[in-house]
């Protein structure tokens, strides 16, 4: 059925050659005539109020340009679902990187002394760090209680299972702070005048996002702000929001100076001031009959989201859908919460809580496995959700997947039944032990409920003088491929070639606003719009006389050159429509939580060193159905670097907090793992299409970062037989588990009410 | 880069006579800087006390590595990478080619020294196990003279050394007499490449039969100062291999060193680790007096 000719085959990037000889332009490239250098000062303690701020005599503090709360046009805020996080602190402080002061100055040098001559005395308030402190309540310091968000999803009456379950299996889970660590940091460089307003520039992920911020911050109406994306040296979801407050920082030190100034953290600064992933809390109580089907179930879903609001609540929501996994559940219920503490505000990253609840949900259904006495496979076997079941928020299965079929396959091709023997033989002896695991999960693709309903995201396609095709949308590429990907839908749809195609530099002067570049929505809903915006010009071709319904890529062009010479210009738009049949409630948590779903099954084998108590990875194998793969080399690369970070997430990235402040911001001290430490990634593709995605696409992007940590750690459990509930697991973490075993000398009792 | 160049002055002396000059005429005011692989750190973290530098990077007497009849002498500048593509270090020295394997990464091969290895003086480096269990020497210089001392025993203390404040490590002697010993190293680092130790042991050993005829061991990560474990070495000498021999070792190995909780690693994983490896040595030790 496919006819496609450039769609499913790996084109060049469109940016890749500029990237690999150098020549793109990052926003440290840039310079400007006049420009300035800036930096921030920050709190140095976790809460407090601001008492005095003093400028030690030992810098020339005229040379300086110096911008507090007091030069804010507009409202002290980032602008962005809630106003609750300021810009600059002007008098309490809440975390302890919180910025309150900023300097520029023509030489960067000159910067780091200057700030470190800024002294600030405060009133320190008692401050708390976890979220069991949080949840005490003893100290409030966000709202009147400590709490962002809450979300309750029901589905049946999960109070009438408990009397008839043959088993009743509780678990807690928990997960760590992950930093992104895209390869560029983050930066801004900022330019005002009077008349024309602002611009930034920089590295970032959603150019409508710091457009909103910038106009509340500033005051100015939207022809004003002007924000453009320079090439972005990766993201993972760590530019979503954090590049608004630097923006903001960059654009009053331009409005108060008159001059361009740039801002471009350090590593050591980027990694202790900007968003990580949430750490999380998953309590599991569930119930299950004799043969091992889930009856009903309790979840309960924590998240840190540190001191202010930011992108919480959104997190939370994803977080909360996915934490029933891909299993039918006859009655559930998730109470789902995110708490403040005084750290920097968490952020996204790649899932954006999925991977938090999943990984609870599947160490979970090993626990379950072993109290009912299953295999791993055929608890999951008996779970999985069937075509015409619902989900945990009722929304009906409607696409033909098979995860059984998806298990099977993932088995055979990692050989897990012959390895399970093996293992079970060869780790008699020998200080080396082995393991194999299994996570299944599924991803939803696009914004969540009624999120791109919200969006309502509009894409434009044009033809051009030159007789070629542009595409114009805020979608930016960061790494993942969106410029290719996108060229590649405009290119089919119009039966160009794909060179014929190009993409707009994301500039909010120029683009319509196609909504953020996050959730795994870019190819399938955007590129949903693109393919429908480029038939638009088609039809207008059409229509106008000049082209046929078969053409060749000469032709369209001299229709095109003809159509733009007549008219002036050749532009096609295309908005989001939801689809009818989509219901969601807002209020209940009910519904179709997303457009559609992809799916996986991931087995990891591990080998744990009894010398060291250090894990390798030795075999990777990652099975998914997403839809139609529209550039098998991209996806592949997607599924490798999810799986290679979601590695890290599992065994080696450990954020290191002291009073709210990351101590190890250092890529000597945070570990993530080496080429040299990551196994074969052997990635596998089912393809059932999508009705609603571009050609059949449906998301990829934060679906591998779902399964390795669950997968391997269990894998762990199963070469050990010591059961690990908690990441990132470490070396240490496995030795003192090891330790506490052997002295207490038998396995732990597992807590089976029933 | 949190430092401002302004502030810092560096030269370049072309001898080794002239920087050894310098040293003397302003003791202990100027860093020497070589590859620059710890001292640029602390520069790019603006922690860098040290106002003058002083660049021993170029000076040729430095980088030699000369294969005498019965040592072989490194010139404190050989980096990394010279010393992983020596042939006689190779065979001879293997624990050392291994550690030049295990530092930092390739760039940081083409730039670190071996001097600066050692004068940086971190518990953690993971070159110092290997020349402590070699026996290595050092011959210092100063306008005043050379001198050759024992490495065991040059770090008096966490990151203090015995090189005095006009002094520069001229080189570093290893003595050809291992040929026959059974040697182990290990890194027990973060990740498989790019990781600083939490644990590093370089341990090599001679049996008779299943009689430990002479043992070194060396560790580092675990005390103030790279370490070598002469009470355990003391206890095996002499001694037949056996599970009981293995098991006091590993805990006389834990009692002799002084392990600490860090933004790495705890304690008691260092002292475990630590008794492990000395465990996993003994076996091969074992093993090849059965072969």
């Amino acid at each position: 059925m496919n006819h496609e000719r450039i769609v499913g085959t790996a084109v060049p990037r469109k940016e890749g050659r500029e990237k690999v000889t150098g020549k793109a332009v990052y926003v440290d490239d840039m310079v400007l005539p006049g420009m300035l250098y800036g930096a921030t000062v920050r709190s140095q303690i976790p809460r407090g109020r601001i008492k005095k701020i003093t400028f030690e005599t030992s810098v020339a503090w005229s040379e300086f340009v110096i911008v507090s709360a007091k030069d804010i046009p507009g409202k002290n805020c980032i602008a962005l679902i809630g106003d609750d996080q300021p810009c600059l602190a002007s008098d309490s402080i809440n975390h302890p990187e919180e910025p309150v002061l900023l300097l520029a100055h023509p030489d960067r040098h000159a910067l780091r002394k200057a700030v470190d001559a800024v002294s600030i005395e405060y009133n320190p308030l008692p401050a708390i760090f976890t979220m069991e402190e949080s949840e005490r309540g003893s100290e409030i310091v966000w709202g009147t209680d400590n709490v962002f968000k809450t979300y309750l999803i029901q589905k049946g009456n999960v109070d009438d299972v408990w009397s008839r379950a043959d088993y009743i299996i509780e678990g807690e889970y928990s997960t760590g702070a992950q930093e992104q660590l895209y390869i560029e940091n983050n930066g801004m460089v900022a330019a005002y005048d009077a008349k024309q307003g602002i611009t930034v520039w920089g590295s970032l992920q959603c150019p409508y996002y710091v457009h909103k911020a910038l106009m509340a911050l500033c005051d100015l109406p939207a022809e004003k702000v002007r924000v453009v994306q320079m090439e972005t040296g990766g993201a993972f979801g760590g530019k979503e929001d954090y590049p608004s407050m630097i923006a903001g920082h960059a654009a009053l030190l331009a409005m108060k100076s008159g001059k361009p100034v740039k801002i471009v953290y350090d590593r050591a600064e980027d990694m202790a001031a900007t968003t990580k992933r949430h750490p999380s809390r998953t309590r599991h109580r569930t119930a299950l009959s004799r043969d091992g089907k889930i009856l009903g179930g309790e979840i309960e879903f924590t998240i840190d989201g540190g001191a202010y609001a930011t992108l919480s609540s959104v997190v939370l929501s994803r977080g909360a859908i996915h934490a029933g996994g891909p299993y039918y559940w006859p009655s559930v219920r998730i109470r789902a919460k995110a708490v403040a503490t005084n750290a920097p505000p968490h952020g996204a990253f790649r899932g954006f809580g999925g991977p938090q609840s999943i990984f609870a949900m599947e160490r979970h259904m090993d626990r379950i496995a072993q109290v009912v006495g299953l295999s791993p496979v055929e608890i999951r076997r008996r779970n999985f959700l069937q075509p015409g079941q619902t989900t945990t928020t009722e929304q009906v299965v409607r696409e033909l997947i098979d995860l059984g079929k998806l298990l099977d396959r993932a088995i055979s091709v990692s050989e897990y039944q012959t390895k399970k023997q093996e293992f079970a033989i060869e780790n008699g002896t020998g200080a080396t032990k082995k393991g194999i695991g299994i996570a299944a999960f599924l991803h939803g693709a696009g914004f969540t409920g009624s999120g791109e309903r919200y969006l309502s995201s509009v894409v434009g396609v044009e033809g051009c003088a030159d007789g070629g095709v542009r595409i114009l949308v805020s979608s930016t590429e960061f790494g993942q491929g969106t410029k290719t990907v996108l060229c590649q839908i405009a290119a089919e749809a119009l039966g160009l070639r794909y060179e014929d195609v190009t993409i707009a530099q994301p500039d909010t002067t120029e683009v319509p606003n196609s909504g953020p570049t996050v959730a795994s929505r870019t190819v399938m809903v955007v590129g949903k719009l693109v393919e429908s915006a480029a038939r638009g010009i088609h039809q207008t071709l059409k229509l106008s006389g000049m082209l046929g319904d078969s053409y060749s890529a000469e032709e369209f062009r001299a229709a095109c050159q003809a159509y733009v010479a007549g008219h002036g210009q050749l532009r096609s738009w295309a908005q989001y429509d939801p689809p009818p049949d989509v219901f969601w409630d807002d209020e209940k948590y009910r519904g179709e939580a997303y457009a559609a779903y992809s799916w996986a099954v991931y087995i990891a084998e591990v080998s744990v060193d009894l010398t060291t108590y250090s894990v390798s990875v030795n075999d990777f194998v990652a099975l998914q159905e997403v839809g139609r793969v529209l550039h098998p080399v991209l996806a592949i690369g997607q599924i490798v670097g999810g799986v290679a970070q979601g590695i890290g997430f599992a065994l080696f990235e450990k954020v290191i907090w002291q009073q709210g402040r990351m101590q190890n911001n250092q890529m000597t001290n945070y570990i993530m793992p080496t080429s040299s430490d990551l196994p074969p990634i052997r990635v596998f593709f089912e393809e059932l299409g999508n009705v609603h995605g571009a050609f059949g696409a449906k998301g990829i992007g934060e679906l591998p970062m779902d399964g390795p940590a669950p997968a391997i750690v269990n894998a762990i459990e199963d070469a050990l037989g010591v059961r690990f509930d908690s990441i990132p697991l470490m070396p240490e973490d496995i030795y003192d588990a090891i330790t506490a075993r052997s002295l207490r000398g038998e396995d732990e009792v597992a807590s089976v009410i029933r | 880069m949190r430092s401002d160049p302004k502030d810092y002055e560096l030269v370049a002396p072309g001898s080794l006579q002239a920087a050894v000059g310098l040293l003397a005429r302003s003791p202990g005011e100027w860093l020497p800087i070589a590859g620059g692989t710890d001292v640029m750190v602390q520069y790019a973290a603006g922690k860098l006390p040290s106002r003058k530098l002083v660049s021993i990077w170029n000076l040729a007497e430095l980088r030699s590595i000369e294969v005498l009849a019965n040592e072989i002498r490194l010139g404190a500048g050989c980096t990394y990478t010279n010393i992983r593509e020596h042939g006689v270090i190779g065979r001879e020295f293997p624990m050392l080619s291994s550690a030049a394997r295990w530092t930092g990464g390739i760039a940081n091969q083409n730039r670190g020294t071996l001097g600066g290895n050692i004068v940086n003086a971190s518990p953690a480096a993971d070159s110092l196990p290997a020349l402590l269990a070699y026996d290595a020497e050092l011959i210092l210089i100063s306008v005043r003279g050379e001198r050759r001392l024992p490495y065991a025993g040059f770090h008096a203390g966490y990151k203090k050394t015995k090189l005095a404040p006009d002094e520069l490590i001229r080189a570093v002697c290893l003595p050809r007499r291992f040929s026959g010993y059974v040697c182990h190293a290990r890194k027990v680092g973060s990740r498989n490449a790019q990781a600083i130790s939490k644990v590093c042991m370089a341990a090599l050993g001679r049996v008779a039969g299943q009689t430990v005829e002479d043992v070194h061991i060396a560790v580092g990560s675990v005390a103030p100062v790279p370490l070598r474990l002469s009470e355990t070495e003391l206890m095996l000498r002499g001694k037949v291999i056996n599970e009981s021999l293995v098991s006091a070792a590993k805990k006389m190995a834990v009692a002799e060193i002084r392990p600490i909780d860090d933004i790495r690693s705890t304690a008691k994983y260092r002292a475990a680790v630590t008794g492990n490896l000395v465990a996993e040595f003994l076996n091969l030790l074992s093993a090849d007096g059965k072969a």
